[in-house]
Order: structure tokens, then C-alpha cells, then sequence
């Protein structure tokens, strides 16, 4: 009877064990829908954000960012810094040590030689890789031990969270990818599908554009990690069709970038499945001033170069009525609702680079007639102002796109009201952002007067973000019209700062520089017109728990975290 | 017959290497970059060494033929090989080893080869649309023939109507209206179709057919509304014909006037139609398999053409043509089986 009991009480106490505390595998399936769906699960092969955001699933940089921006440890014991000695004092290396007894998912361990390898494999020059800029500037990565990496650059670096940080930049494993280097990297399709990773999760079947399954990695250093014993990312549909799957039929548990009109959001989340939530990162809509002149008549060559400054557009009081002319708390509730809020800067966070200027907040008509007034553009018969003969007549491009179509309708009213005659176009983003040199329509070639785009930038530095606004950045024939300097900005000073931004280490000085950087383009001189401060919207059920909404890095940065609320 | 058979594929060839070379250079000329949808923070060197890694560096007649050869040689090798070492159908042939490792067409998206994605695709294209193809033929035909014997009559009245709606309605419009009513409301079929569901058991076979039924009905009632109009056109002008009253004069049944004399030279050119239609089973329902994420051969052409992944839209396209061609000439084989008017010796 005792021995009965005994075991009674035994049995009882092991059923109730697993609930005390959290096991890997516990909660069972997952489900993410990404209407676009991945292709490849090499970072280093893809520059889609679909591809990263997969992959950063299985394959882990030594630190990511978290959802404020700062930087956290992964693969590395702590993030090398000036203060622990990490980074060298004169900012010319960084040394990043491992966790030790760190396994890939294949049971085997990972050493600093993959880390090694992984700067060898993206700075192949026959490689195509992707994110050669996250390496721009090394000299040499070299193994000092197992476990500890030192990066060298050619010379001093402020921001060296380039390599190894970041879902665009992580470790791949040299056993696996040893024989893919260069030319090679596309034929090793079984790697680039299905990668060995150190992350929370193994591929167990990809089907390129279609679905991805995943199961737990049980080499995981976490053990009580993952919740989810299996997960599967589908891809394919539209943004309307995925946030239906997770807000209304709840069929989902994640559901990517929901660009959808605001009511059809809110609509959709009366379904009680589950919530849509935004954040926001450095993803701004802006209008480009062409600085140049565009004109047709002028010779192919010198259209849009600085050869030939703007007519009507190089005169400042123009560009601030402009940017004074503009309602964008409006634009933001028409076109991205709680996806947007309206902004005058460039760089909107991380929040120690924001200017915070507001004076572009409010719409001001009779301001912007008056500054055009005294500056002497008079109206004509046809109510367009004109000096000297030149009439403020515009040609307003941008890409093929809703939302852009129903901003531009609405600005041109604005900008006819204060005198202008505007004419818009819009032309197939594959051929505005491709890039083709020989094409007339794309944004680098900018052959029209104002131009309007998004634009983000990469980690948490805005250093490499505005020193493309420097003179020598401008595309012109001479670089086959490449370079970042869309607006052909060209301001000596301007340039200086960023020389000096590239020589100084110290934070809050930094941010100082920064935020006279971003108002000497945007508030100041209104070159760039900023509209809308883009967050991302992500579809989320009621059901999945720990999600937490990351814009500086990889969407499902932190999946080992999630778990099934019950 | 068989001189005609014989004369036709061999016209196929050049007819197949224009249609190839063709779309290439539709492909070559229409404006994109396959670099386009990379993010604007990726540096304009690093997007012109992409390039140059996807072979977009050399001219585009060095392009084309490697091209024709990828698809004309290595890949029919690679094919071959496989009937004859792992295939159940051709296994017991002596294995051969024709592929001798050339580079495949491979695709710029997924950086991998274009065919094992096709080959991959094309079970799910084939259940959903060809269920939706074969379901529609099964309904049009009965209708198109009793409409006819009845025209006129309410069910005529009906069956027209709904053809006009099955066939001006488009499916974007029926998909959605179907997952809103039945996934969204009511609960009953999932609005996703889940690729990778394996049928194994009595429950997944019903998990299969239930995502099924919505996007094989939107596609049945399509395809259904044209057969069926063929269908009944065709029956009407056969049943004013003398012969008809000739045989209701000898005393035949209704039935037997109507489905043995008048059914059998109707279906003349309603065959070709139906055979016509079969390429584009393969060719996948864009529309359809995008608004139920069936992710088939047309959801893999669709974001291909978005992604600007030329290799795969070409071999796609062509793949597509090929099919054309063959199934035009089947339809004109069996028209000259089926009516023994037509020789074309």
C-alpha cells in the first residue's frame, strides 16, 4: 500500500514537472507567412530582405541589434568596444571573442576559423556578394585563437560593427561552403538552400519562392530553446492575403510587412485573431530637389550634371515653400496610417542622431506664398509664377506604387496653390530603382525636377548614409551614372563635416555632427524634402507570444524566444 | 497520316528555335535589372559586380546560345540519366551518364538550376489547375449538350447565364470572394494551401481535398463557362442537320439520335478546344494560384518576371511554347482520327 502510494506520488510529481519549467519543443508548430517569399538562404548570395530575415532563422552573426537599435552579443562573449578594450585604440581593429562550446547544428564546432572563412567567402572578388559593403574597408580577418577573431582595417573606423554584425553579415560554416568560393558560390545550391547554422532552428526542406520547413536544431546552446519543435515560412500571396491569414482566419501566427491602406488594416483586426504592430526604423519618404537642371534641350551628357545648375530649384526660398506647402500628418493618415509619422528629418533614430526639428510640421500656404512672393517670383495670368522668364514649371517622377500615385496627386494640388505648374509621372520600380545607365528613367539619372523615394540605411551608424550626400557622390556620365547623391548636393562644408564624422570615435560627438549634417541638407537648405517616417508593419496572433518587433535587424531576430500562449 | 505526323515535328524545331530566340529578345530588350529589388543601401559597385557574377557582363548573343545550349543539351542529358538510373518507368535501362557537368540554366533568384524548381512546381500546378481543367470539361460537356437539345428552356436560360459570369467574372474577383465567404466566415476550407502536406493517410487526403476545393472550383467554373458555350454552339448546328432527321425518321430513340449520332460529330471541334487548352494547365492559373498561394508554375513565372530573373522567364516562356506547339499538333492529329473527312495525305 505504501509502495503504491509512493509511486502514485511519484508519477504525479513527473507529470507536473515539464509544466514548471520551459522545453525545447514544447509548444509545438509554428506558422509565418511572408508574401514575398525567400528564395535562397544565403545572405551572402541575395540582397532581398525576404532572404535575410529566413535565414537569419538558422545562421547567426556574432551580435545583432536589438529592437532599440543597441547591440547585443550573439555568437561572441560581449560586443568588443574602446572602453573593454575590444576595439584598438587607435579604431583600426576590433577583436571579437566566441562563446566557448558553441556546436553548428551538424554537432560539429564552431571555431574561429568559419568566422575566418566567412570574411574570406563575401570578399572573394569573383563572388558577387551581396554584402561586400558590410566589409568595405577590411584589411585582413585573421584567427588569433579558437575563439578569438581580430578584424584589421586599412584604416581607422568609428563604426567597425560592419562584419559579423547584423543579419546581413553572419557566420557560415567553412566545412560546408569550404568548396564554394567565388565563381562557385551559385552551384553549391544545397548549401545555399540549406545552410548549417547555429541559430534556433535547421532547414528540413526548402522549396525556393514556395516554403521553408524548419525543426528545433538540438545542438541549440540554449536547451530549453526553442519553444517550437517545428516551424514552417510560407511565402507567396500579397500583403492583403497574409494579413488576413493571421488577423481574420487565424491560420497563421506571423504574418511580414503588411503595406495595406490603413482601414483595411484596422478592418481586418476586428477578426480578434490578432493585432497588427509597427515600429519604426530609419526608413524615410522623401522628395529629391534636383539640384541640376534636367532641362531636354540640354546636350545628352549635361542634362541633370552640375554643369548646369537648377533654374528655379537652386534658388532656396523656392525649395523651403516647397517643403512649407506640404500637409504630412495628412499624407501619413492617408497613406500608411499607423506604418508612418511624419518627419522633417533625414535621419529619424536611432534617437541620439535626431534633429527633431519641427518647423515642417505644420502646412503653411500663405507662408509659402509669401516666401515666394519676396523673393520675387510674381504670378502670371495663368496663376504660375515666373522671374525673369522662368516659369516654375515642374516634372514630378516617381516610382509606380499606390500610395506614392495618391501623394503625388495630392501635392501637386498644394504646389499648384502656391503657384506652380506640376506635372507628374510615374514610372515600373524595376526600371526607377534599377539602374540600367543606358535607361532615361531611372532615379540616379533623374532627368526631372523633384523626385520622390524611400530611402533607409543599414545597422544603427548613419556615417556611410550621409557621406553619400558629398559633391563627388553625385551621379554623372563620368561613374555610368552610379552614386548615391540623387539631389547632386554639393555643399564644401557639407563634405568637411563628413570627413571629420569619419575621424571621430566618439559617440555623443558623432551624433553633434550628425544632426548638423542631416539639417544642412534637409531643414536648412531643403535640398531633400523628408515626408514620412516608414515603420514596418507586422500582423501578429493572439496566440504567438514573445515576438518582439525589431527594425534594425532580421524580423525574426529573436525566435528562440517565442512561445504559444495558451 | 503518318507522313503529315512525321513532316509536322520536323517543322516544330526551327519553328521552336525562332519562338526561343524571340523571346529572348523581347526579354533583352524590355527595360529592368535584376538588381532592382535589392535595397537602396547596398552600394552601386556591389550591384555592378552582381551583375557581372550573374553573366550579365558578356554580349548578348554569347547569352543566347549558351542558353540554347543549357537547355537543348545539358539539360535533356540530365534528363535522360535520371529516366534511366532512378526513374520506375525506364529504370531497368542501362544507366547512362550523358551529363558531364556543364553549367545549367540557372536561375538568378534562388541561384540554383531552373528545371529542379520546375520539376518541383509542377505536381501542384497539375493537381489544382489540371482538376480545375478536367472538372470543368466534366461539368461543360452536359450542359453544353442539353442546353442545346433544350434551347431556350429555363435551364438554357441558367446555364448561360451562369457561363456569362463564369466567364466575365474574373478569378481574382471569385477567389477572394471564396475565401472571404468560406475561410473567413464560415470557417470551413483554409484560405493557404500548404505545399508541403504529404498524402499518406485517409486525414491528410481530406486535408488535401479540402484546400483544394475552392481553387479547383474558381478555375472549374472558368474553364467550364468556355467549354460549355463551344459545347452547345456546336451541338446547335448539328441537330438542325438532315442527317438528324433521318435517323428520328428511321425511329431511333431520342437518346440515341441525340448522344451517339449528334454528340459524336459535335465533339469534332470541341476536342481541338479542349486539347488546345491543356498547355495551359501546365502553364499554371497565375491569377489563381497567386490569390490561393498555391505556388505553381504560374506563381513561379509571376515573381520571376518581378524579379527580373531573365533565365527562368525564358525557360518558362519557352517551356510554355514548346507545350503549345505539341498540344496544337495532337489536336491536329486527333481531328483527323476522330473525322474521317479530313486527310491531309
Amino acid at each position: 500500500m505504501k509502495t503504491k502510494s509512493l509511486l502514485l506520488g511519484a508519477v504525479t510529481a513527473m507529470s507536473l514537472a515539464p509544466a514548471a519549467f520551459a522545453e525545447r519543443g514544447a509548444d509545438g508548430h509554428v506558422n509565418v507567412i511572408y508574401w514575398q517569399a525567400p528564395s535562397i538562404l544565403n545572405p551572402y548570395l541575395s540582397g532581398g530582405t525576404k532572404d535575410l530575415d529566413a535565414s537569419a532563422v538558422v545562421i547567426e552573426p556574432l551580435g545583432r541589434y536589438d529592437q532599440d537599435g543597441n547591440l547585443v552579443p550573439y555568437l561572441a562573449t560581449e560586443i568588443p568596444t574602446l572602453e573593454n578594450g575590444g576595439v584598438s585604440a587607435d579604431l583600426t581593429s576590433i577583436t571579437w571573442k566566441l562563446k566557448p562550446g558553441l556546436l553548428w547544428s551538424d554537432g560539429s564546432p564552431l571555431t574561429s576559423a568559419d568566422v575566418v572563412f566567412t570574411a574570406e567567402y563575401c570578399m572573394h572578388p569573383e563572388g558577387g556578394c551581396a554584402q561586400l559593403a558590410k566589409f568595405e574597408g577590411v584589411d585582413k580577418v585573421e584567427a588569433i585563437d579558437d575563439l578569438s577573431v581580430k578584424v584589421t582595417f586599412k584604416e581607422a573606423k568609428p563604426n567597425p560593427y560592419g562584419p559579423f554584425m547584423g543579419a546581413q553579415a553572419p557566420i557560415i560554416q567553412k566545412a560546408q561552403f569550404a568548396e564554394c568560393l567565388g565563381a562557385k558560390a551559385p552551384e553549391c545550391t544545397s548549401a545555399n538552400f540549406g545552410p548549417i547554422g547555429t541559430g534556433a532552428f535547421r532547414v528540413t526542406e526548402f522549396r525556393p519562392n514556395d516554403v521553408i520547413s524548419f525543426e528545433a536544431n538540438p545542438n541549440y546552446r540554449d536547451a530549453a530553446k526553442p519553444a517550437f519543435a517545428t516551424m514552417t515560412l510560407k511565402g507567396g500571396g500579397d500583403a492583403t492575403a497574409a494579413a488576413r491569414s493571421v488577423l481574420e482566419t487565424g491560420e497563421f501566427d506571423l504574418a511580414w510587412n503588411l503595406q495595406l491602406a490603413p482601414d483595411v488594416l484596422a478592418n481586418m483586426a476586428k477578426g480578434g485573431k490578432g493585432e497588427a504592430r509597427s515600429g519604426f526604423g530609419s526608413l524615410v519618404e522623401r522628395i529629391m530637389v534636383n539640384m541640376t537642371n534636367p532641362d531636354p534641350a540640354l546636350p545628352e551628357g549635361e542634362r541633370s550634371t552640375a554643369k548646369h545648375p537648377h533654374p528655379f530649384l537652386s534658388d532656396v526660398a523656392v525649395r523651403q515653400a516647397l517643403s512649407l506647402a506640404i500637409d504630412r500628418p495628412l499624407l501619413v493618415e492617408i497613406g500608411y496610417g499607423q506604418a508612418g509619422r511624419p518627419t522633417c528629418d533625414l535621419v529619424p533614430a536611432p534617437a541620439i542622431y535626431v534633429s527633431g526639428r519641427t518647423e515642417c510640421m505644420t502646412q503653411d500656404l500663405a507662408g509659402a506664398n509669401k516666401l515666394l512672393d519676396d523673393a520675387g517670383w510674381a504670378r502670371g495670368a495663368d496663376g504660375v509664377r515666373a522671374k525673369d522668364g522662368v516659369r516654375l514649371k515642374m516634372l514630378y517622377q516617381t516610382s509606380t506604387n499606390a500610395v506614392r500615385q495618391d501623394f503625388q496627386a495630392l501635392i501637386k494640388q498644394w504646389w499648384e496653390e502656391i503657384g506652380f505648374e506640376v506635372e507628374l509621372r510615374n514610372v515600373s520600380a524595376s526600371v526607377f530603382f534599377g539602374g540600367d545607365p543606358g535607361s532615361p528613367d531611372t532615379f540616379q539619372k533623374f532627368y526631372a525636377d523633384v523626385q520622390m523615394y524611400a530611402n533607409n540605411f543599414d545597422g544603427t551608424d548613419p556615417e556611410a548614409y550621409m557621406a553619400a550626400q558629398t559633391c563627388d557622390k553625385a551621379p554623372r556620365p563620368e561613374t555610368q551614372w552610379q552614386g548615391e547623391n540623387i539631389s547632386r548636393v554639393c555643399i564644401p562644408e557639407y563634405d568637411a563635416k563628413v570627413a571629420e564624422l569619419g575621424k571621430t570615435g566618439d559617440v555623443a560627438k558623432r551624433a553633434e555632427l550628425v544632426k548638423e549634417l542631416n539639417n544642412m541638407v534637409t531643414n536648412d537648405s531643403h535640398m531633400i524634402i523628408p515626408l514620412v517616417d516608414r515603420g514596418r508593419v507586422t500582423g501578429v496572433s493572439n496566440t504567438l507570444g514573445g515576438f518582439v518587433l525589431n527594425t534594425w535587424d532580421s524580423e525574426l531576430w529573436n525566435i528562440a524566444d517565442w512561445t504559444r500562449i495558451k | 497520316m503518318l507522313t503529315f505526323t512525321i513532316r509536322r515535328l520536323v517543322l516544330t524545331l526551327p519553328t521552336l528555335l525562332v519562338i526561343s530566340l524571340v523571346i529572348f529578345m523581347l526579354l533583352e530588350l524590355a527595360p529592368g535589372d535584376p538588381m532592382a529589388q535589392v535595397p537602396l543601401t547596398v552600394p552601386p559597385e556591389v550591384k555592378e559586380k552582381r551583375r557581372e557574377a550573374l553573366g550579365l557582363g558578356q554580349p548578348s548573343h554569347v547569352r543566347y546560345l549558351k542558353w540554347v545550349y543549357q537547355f537543348f543539351v545539358v539539360e535533356p542529358s540530365i534528363m535522360i540519366d535520371w529516366l534511366t538510373s532512378k526513374s520506375t518507368l525506364l529504370g531497368w535501362l542501362p544507366d547512362t551518364s550523358l551529363y558531364g557537368g556543364d553549367l545549367r540554366v540557372i536561375s538568378w533568384q534562388t541561384r540554383s538550376p531552373v528545371m529542379d524548381i520546375v520539376v518541383q512546381r509542377l505536381p501542384q500546378t497539375m493537381w489544382v489547375v489540371g482538376m480545375g481543367y478536367l472538372f470543368g470539361v466534366l461539368i461543360a460537356l452536359p450542359i453544353g449538350i442539353y442546353s442545346a437539345y433544350r434551347q431556350y428552356s429555363i435551364f438554357d436560360q441558367v446555364g448561360t447565364f451562369i457561363s456569362m459570369v463564369g466567364f466575365s467574372v474574373p478569378t481574382f474577383f471569385t477567389g477572394v470572394l471564396l475565401i472571404v465567404v468560406f475561410s473567413v466566415n464560415l470557417g470551413w476550407f483554409p484560405s493557404i494551401y500548404d505545399t508541403t502536406l504529404k498524402v499518406n493517410s485517409w486525414d491528410s487526403f481530406l486535408q488535401q481535398a479540402r484546400q483544394m476545393v475552392m481553387p479547383v472550383t474558381v478555375l472549374a467554373l472558368y474553364n467550364a463557362a468556355q467549354i460549355s458555350r463551344f459545347m452547345r454552339s456546336s451541338m446547335l448546328d448539328n441537330l438542325n442537320q438532315d442527317y438528324v432527321r433521318t435517323a428520328r425518321a428511321k425511329g431511333l430513340s431520342e437518346r440515341v439520335v441525340v448522344l451517339v449520332h449528334v454528340l459524336r460529330n459535335s465533339m469534332i471541334p470541341v476536342v481541338t478546344v479542349i486539347a488546345l487548352g491543356v498547355p495551359q494547365v501546365f502553364g499554371g492559373a497565375i491569377i489563381t494560384e497567386q490569390v490561393f498561394k498555391v505556388n505553381g508554375l504560374g506563381q513561379l513565372l509571376i515573381g520571376a518576371i518581378e524579379a527580373n530573373d531573365l533565365p527562368m522567364v525564358q525557360t518558362l516562356t519557352f517551356i510554355f511554347a514548346l507545350l503549345i506547339v505539341v498540344f496544337n499538333l495532337i489536336a491536329d492529329v486527333l481531328y483527323g482520327i476522330i473525322d474521317p473527312r479530313i486527310r491531309y495525305d
